[in-house]
């Protein structure tokens, strides 16, 4: 099917992008790499009335390494992210997820703020951001502020923005106690997960954020806990009992739970070093 | 005016100017408008990969971009990567080694091993695989899709 209509505005900077926004008020919708809205508008499950183009505002692209952080513009390229040297140096985990994000077509132009404001429950950044314990910086017409991905969260398609941009990420630099994985199982290369996992160990402790198997990306503190206690395998599985996995016409709950373990076993075998 | 936007753009090195509707995609643009209809439309949600195409040079899906983004851009469309010569050798190995048989995935797959090729893509048959599965072929089970790319790849590195 073909998109409905839509205005289409391709302001000149952030501040005129944010008043757009007030304008349409919660009726607009931003435009990055379009990667997954354009399926959705052509699906006719998101019908905005208008679409503002991110494409000119160029302070939003860019990969800056600051102190313990680096700092990643929202409409930068996961082809971009993929072959940068600082990132594959900094965050390891992007370098085992990347390759898992559709395929090189789709990666030239999807970017990292549109997955994240888009918040796709069975997409990949969302839980590499709550992994990481990144902090996303947003600006809206009340300014600016940072929300850290645990609070950015919060259900199906559905974030903290409220009537804002996303302007950047920033996520720390890898430090040498720590350790990555991540595994996510498809029904085919490069499609969306039907469970996968993202993992970052930190000593003896785990941020463990699953994703395609509930409404959003998810963190199981509990399972997180069983991690670090080193409980063996069986106990700290049984505290996905927690998640109220997705039912749809791919996998039941019950399958979900299965392929959650299983994403997750696997990816803890295969820690980075 | 915002629901429909002037555009300026070349289409296999020749330039376009347009008035076109915010909602086209830029696939259907260039083969109803331009009537270039090299590049397939099937899924229209970036699943089959038999619109893909080049924008400055980078694969990209022509259904999951609108005309309106290919303001200013240089798009190269199967036709083009025909006419320049970058896609012969790759029509030929799937010539010969019937890499095809309805044809409908053909310019997409020829895009993305083209994609595959420009980016130093090796020989190993588990990532061309990897690579093309973002395009969908209904007949050929991609034994023979695989074997054409290889082909290719092995030639070039003699």
């Amino acid at each position: 099917m073909k998109a409905p209509d839509f205005d289409y505005l391709r302001p000149a900077s952030l501040a005129a992008a944010v008043a757009m926004l007030v304008e349409y008020d919660g009726e607009a919708m931003p435009l990055a790499g379009g990667q997954s809205l354009m399926p959705m508008m052509n699906f006719r499950m998101a019908a905005p009335e208008a679409l503002i183009d991110l494409v000119n505002l160029s302070e939003l692209r860019g990969i800056w390494v600051e102190s313990d952080t680096i700092r990643i513009g929202a409409m930068t390229s996961y082809a971009d992210l993929k072959g940068d040297a600082a990132v594959q140096k900094h965050i390891p985990l992007f370098s085992l997820a990347l390759p898992h994000i559709a395929h090189d077509a789709i990666r030239n132009r999807g970017t990292i703020g549109g997955s994240l404001a888009l918040a796709d429950p069975a997409a990949e950044m969302p839980a590499l951001m709550l992994a990481l314990n990144a902090n996303i910086e947003v600006e809206g017409p009340d300014g600016a502020r940072m929300l850290s991905a645990d609070d950015f969260f919060l259900g199906m398609f559905e974030t903290a923005l409220d009537g804002e941009l996303i302007k950047a990420i920033h996520i720390p630099v890898a430090k040498s106690e720590q350790r990555f994985g991540f595994h996510e199982l498809t029904q085919r290369h490069g499609d969306y997960a039907l469970a996968g996992v993202a993992i970052v160990q930190t000593s003896n402790t785990y941020r463990a954020a699953f994703f395609g198997v509930a409404d959003r990306a998810t963190r199981v503190p509990k399972l997180e806990a069983a991690l670090e206690q080193n409980e063996d395998i069986t106990s700290v599985l049984a505290h996905l009992n927690s998640v109220d996995f997705t039912d749809d016409i791919k996998a039941n709950h019950t399958t979900r739970q299965r392929l959650a373990g299983v994403a997750l076993k696997r990816a803890l075998k295969g820690m980075t070093t | 005016m915002s629901r429909y936007i002037d555009i300026s753009l070349r289409v296999n090195g020749e330039d376009v100017r347009a008035t076109v509707p915010s909602r086209l995609n830029l696939v259907d643009f260039l083969r109803e408008e331009l009537s270039l209809t090299g590049s397939h439309v099937g899924c229209e949600h970036g699943v089959c990969g038999a619109c893909t195409l080049t924008v400055n040079g980078d694969t990209v899906r022509g259904c999951l971009m609108l005309a309106a983004q290919a303001d200013g851009k240089e798009i190269t469309t199967i036709e083009g990567l025909a006419e320049n010569g970058q896609s012969a050798q790759l029509q030929a190995a799937f010539t010969k080694h019937n890499a095809l048989q309805c044809g409908f995935c053909t310019p997409g797959m020829l895009a993305s091993a083209l994609g595959y090729l420009n980016t130093g893509g090796s020989a190993d048959r588990d990532a061309i695989r990897q690579h093309i599965s973002g395009n969908y072929c209904r007949c050929t089970g991609y034994q023979s899709i695989v074997n054409a790319i290889c082909d290719v790849i092995e030639e070039t590195s003699i």
